[in-house]
C-alpha cells in the first residue's frame, strides 16, 4: 500500500523528468498549461467512490500503483505484429506505441491532400500557432483528475485538421498499442481533431495491447466540430485483461453540427470511457451509441455528460451491455440542459443482459434541467437470456451454443445498426462476433438472480418535464 | 415399427405429476389429434416430445424413428425430424425471420449431411411457401415474430414447418385465438403437408380445426391419461357432449 504522499512523489518525479524533455517545453503557454494541470492533479488526487461521478468505479488499484512513463518502445514493434489490428478496406491508420506516434508502422493512404493528419508532438514543434487556440481549451481539468493528469503529460497523440467544406470518405483510424513493461507503465495519449465548417469525416480510435503487464493508459481526445459538420467517432477498447484504461472524448459542437459517437468496450480490466459533448450551437444533433461486453472480473464504466448549451439541439444516448462472470458494468448518463437551451430534446436508454449470478450493473440517469421548455426521457432495463427464446431456436435445430450466440448477437445488433455500413462497421461486427462466440462457449446455464441496482435519477425539476422511466 | 412410440410416459413439473402414464403409437402418414380440457397435460406432452428440458420425465420410454427420443436435446430432436408449432411463438428482436429460418434449415441440412443453402437459393423456395400461407414478404425482413399479430405468428409457425419439412409435426393449440379465415389458411397449409412419410399430431381444445384437418385417430387426454381413443367421429362426439360426460363414462 502506497500512501498519498508517496504516490504524488512518484508522479512529481515523472513530471519533472517529462517537463525537461517534452516537445514544446519552450512554449510558455504550453508549459503553463502542463504545470497548472499537474498542480490541479496534485491538489485533488485520484477520485474515490465518495465522489458522485465515481460512485461505482473504484480506481484505488490505479492510485496505488507506482507507474512510470512508458519508455519509447516504437523500435520493438514490427509491422507484422500489427497485421491483425489493421481494418480491412481502410487505407489510413496512424499507429501510436504507448502514446508515441510511430510513422514507420503507420499507413497513410487515400486521404485527401488538404487534410492534415499528423502527430501532436510534431505539430507542437513545427506549427504551435495552429495548436494553441484549441489544445486544452475545451477539456475541463477541474472536473476530472484524469483529464488534469493527461494534460500535465500532454505531448503526443494524433493531430487531425479537416479544412472547411472537405468531405473525407476514408475513415481516419488511430491505433493505440500498449506494449507493457517489466515495471508498471503509463501513457497519456492526447488527440486533437479540428473539423472546420461543413466538413464530413469519420475517426476511429482502436486501443489494443501487445503484451500483458501492468499498463495504465489515460487518453484524451478533444474534437472541435465546426458549424454544419457531419462527424462520427468510434472508440474501440480491446486491451488485454490486466490493462487499466481511462479515456475521455470532449466534443465541442457548433451550430447544426451532427455528431455521432460509438463506443465499443470489449477488453481491459478496468475501463472508464467518458463521452462529453457540449452542444454549443443552435440546432446541433448528437447520437451517443455504446456497447459494452464484460466477462471475468472486468469493470466497464460508461460515463456520459451531455451538455445542452444552446436551443433546439437533440441528443440521444443508447447503451447496451452484456455482462458475464463477475463483470461489473456502469452506465452513468448525465444530461445538463442549460438555461438558454429551450426546445431541447434529450433521450437516454440503457439495456443490459446479465448472464451470470455474479455479474453486476449499475445504471444511473442524472438529469439537470435549467430551461423550462424541454423534453427529456430516460429508461433502463435489466434482463437475462430468455429461456423461451433459447428453446425456440433450439427446437428449430440450432445448437445451444449457436442459439446463445444468436441471441446475444441480436442484442448487440441494435447498436451495430446505428453504425453506418462500411469497413469500420464490418470490423466492429467481427470483433463483437468473436467476443460473443467466446462467451457463448463458456456459458453455463441461466442465472437465477443477479445484482442490479438502478439509482434514482437526481433530476431537478425534471419530473415536470415528461420524464419517463420504464423497466421491463 | 412405428415412427413414434410412447410407452408409459410419466412427467413431473415441480414435484407435481402432470402425465401419469401415456401410451401412444403414431405411424408415418397418420394424423392424430390429442384433445382435452385445460390442464389435462396436452401441452406438456407436446413440449416433452420437442425436448423442453424444464419437464422431468420420471418414468417411461419414447422412441422416435427407432432412437431414444428422451436422450436427445431439442436441437437433436429437431434434426431427427421433430417439429413443434408453438402455442405461444416467441418474439426475438434483432434476428430477422429470413435469417432465422435459413439458419434453422441449414442446421438441419448439415446434420443430414446435405450442403448449406445460400440466401440466393433459399429465396425462391421461401417465396413459394409464403404464398401457400398467404403471408406478406415484408414479414420476412422483420424480427422473428416481433410485432406480429396472433394470426401472423401462427402462420409463421406453419411456414417454418413447411420450410423444415419434419417427419413428425406437433401442432400445440395452433388454432387457439385464430379467427375463422386465419384458421382456414393455417389448416390448408398443414393439410398440404400431409403425405405418407409424415405424421402429424394436432393438439387442440376444440374440434373446429379438425373440420379442416381430418384426423385418422383422436385421443382424449384427461388428467394426465388418455382415457379414450377412436376415429375422427370421436371429436364430434366430444364437441357435442363435452369432456365431462366422456370422463364420467370412462369412470
Amino acid at each position: 500500500m502506497i500512501t498519498a504522499t508517496q504516490q504524488l512523489g512518484s508522479y512529481l518525479e515523472n513530471f519533472s523528468e517529462f517537463e525537461k524533455l517534452a516537445a514544446g517545453r519552450d512554449l510558455p503557454w504550453l508549459r503553463k498549461m502542463r504545470r497548472d494541470a499537474f498542480a490541479r492533479f496534485c491538489e485533488v488526487g485520484f477520485p474515490t467512490i465518495r465522489d458522485e461521478d465515481w460512485r461505482f468505479t473504484n480506481v484505488s488499484a490505479i492510485a496505488q500503483t507506482p507507474y512510470h512513463l512508458a519508455d519509447d518502445g516504437r523500435d520493438q514493434v514490427s509491422r507484422q505484429q500489427l497485421e491483425c489490428y489493421r481494418i480491412a478496406g481502410v487505407g489510413s491508420q496512424l499507429v501510436f506505441v504507448d502514446g508515441r506516434f510511430a510513422r514507420e508502422l503507420s499507413l497513410l493512404n487515400r486521404l485527401p491532400a488538404e487534410v492534415r493528419v499528423s502527430s501532436l508532438a510534431r505539430e507542437i514543434s513545427s506549427t504551435p500557432g495552429a495548436i494553441e487556440p484549441h489544445l486544452g481549451r475545451y477539456l475541463d481539468i477541474h472536473r476530472d483528475a484524469f483529464c488534469a493528469l493527461n494534460t500535465a503529460f500532454a505531448e503526443d497523440g494524433a493531430y487531425v485538421h479537416v479544412p472547411r467544406g472537405t468531405l473525407v470518405e476514408e475513415p481516419i483510424c488511430l491505433l493505440f498499442v500498449s506494449t507493457g513493461d517489466d515495471a508498471p507503465s503509463m501513457s497519456h495519449p492526447r488527440n486533437l481533431i479540428v473539423a472546420e465548417e461543413d466538413s464530413h469525416a469519420t475517426f476511429v480510435e482502436d486501443h489494443v495491447s501487445l503484451d500483458g503487464g501492468a499498463v495504465f493508459s489515460n487518453t484524451v481526445t478533444e474534437l472541435v466540430a465546426g458549424d454544419h459538420t457531419v462527424l462520427s467517432h468510434y472508440m474501440l477498447e480491446r486491451e488485454h485483461p490486466q490493462a487499466f484504461h481511462i479515456s475521455t472524448l470532449r466534443i465541442q459542437q457548433g451550430r447544426s453540427a451532427n455528431f455521432v459517437s460509438h463506443s465499443v468496450l470489449l477488453g481491459g480490466a478496468l475501463v472508464r470511457n467518458n463521452v462529453h459533448p457540449v452542444l454549443g450551437g443552435e440546432g446541433g444533433e448528437c447520437l451517443i451509441n455504446g456497447l459494452f461486453i464484460g466477462n471475468g472480473y472486468q469493470h466497464l464504466d460508461n460515463y456520459m455528460l451531455v451538455e445542452h448549451a444552446r436551443p433546439r439541439c437533440g441528443s440521444r444516448q443508447f447503451y447496451n451491455g452484456i455482462l458475464d462472470g463477475h463483470a461489473h458494468g456502469v452506465f452513468h448518463g448525465r444530461i445538463i440542459v442549460h438555461k438558454d437551451a429551450q426546445k431541447t430534446n434529450a433521450k437516454q436508454t440503457n439495456r443490459n443482459l446479465l448472464l451470470s449470478d455474479d455479474a453486476q450493473i449499475d445504471t444511473k440517469p442524472q438529469l439537470e434541467i435549467y430551461a423550462d421548455d424541454v423534453k427529456c426521457t430516460h429508461g433502463a432495463t435489466i434482463g437475462q437470456i430468455e429461456g423461451d427464446a433459447l428453446f425456440y431456436l433450439r427446437s428449430r435445430g440450432i445448437d445451444e451454443v449457436s442459439a446463445r450466440k444468436l441471441l446475444l448477437f441480436a442484442f448487440t445488433s441494435e447498436c451495430l445498426d446505428r453504425m453506418k455500413p462500411g469497413p469500420v462497421r464490418r470490423h466492429v461486427e467481427g470483433l463483437i462476433n468473436r467476443c460473443l462466440l467466446q462467451m457463448a462457449n463458456s456459458a453455463q446455464g441461466a442465472p437465477t438472480g443477479s445484482h442490479a441496482r438502478t439509482s434514482q435519477g437526481t433530476g431537478r425539476k425534471s419530473d415536470d418535464h415528461r420524464r419517463r422511466e420504464s423497466a421491463r | 415399427m412405428s415412427l413414434l412410440e410412447i410407452k408409459s410416459l410419466h412427467v413431473r413439473v415441480d414435484n407435481h405429476e402432470i402425465l401419469k402414464g401415456i401410451d401412444l403409437q403414431v405411424n408415418a402418414g397418420e394424423v392424430h389429434s390429442i384433445m382435452g380440457p385445460n390442464g389435462s397435460g396436452k401441452s406438456t406432452l407436446a413440449q416433452v416430445l420437442a425436448r423442453r428440458e424444464t419437464y422431468a420425465v420420471s418414468a417411461g420410454e419414447v422412441s422416435f424413428n427407432g432412437k431414444d427420443l428422451l436422450a436427445m436435446k431439442p436441437e437433436e430432436a429437431a434434426c431427427e425430424g421433430i417439429f413443434m408449432a408453438f402455442q405461444y411463438p416467441v418474439e426475438i428482436p434483432g434476428i430477422s425471420n429470413a435469417y432465422f429460418l435459413r439458419s434453422a434449415l441449414n442446421a438441419i441440412r448439415k446434420n443430414r449431411g446435405l450442403d448449406e443453402i445460400d440466401a440466393m437459393d433459399f429465396l425462391p423456395m421461401f417465396r413459394e411457401k409464403l404464398k401457400l400461407l398467404d403471408m406478406d414478404e415484408k414479414l420476412m425482413n422483420r424480427s422473428v415474430n416481433e410485432g406480429f399479430s396472433g394470426g401472423e405468428k401462427k402462420r409463421n409457425e406453419i411456414l417454418q414447418m413447411a420450410v423444415l419439412e419434419p417427419k413428425l409435426a406437433i401442432l400445440d393449440e395452433t388454432d387457439s385465438g385464430l379467427d375463422i379465415d386465419a384458421l382456414k389458411i393455417v389448416a390448408q397449409g398443414v393439410d398440404a403437408m400431409r403425405n405418407p412419410e409424415r405424421a402429424i399430431i394436432v393438439v387442440t381444445h376444440y374440434q373446429r380445426l379438425l373440420n379442416y384437418i381430418v384426423p385418422d385417430f383422436v385421443h382424449v387426454l384427461v388428467d394426465g391419461r388418455i382415457i379414450r381413443s377412436g376415429g375422427a367421429e370421436l371429436a364430434l362426439e366430444l364437441e357435442e357432449k363435452g369432456y365431462g360426460s366422456i370422463e364420467a363414462e370412462v369412470r
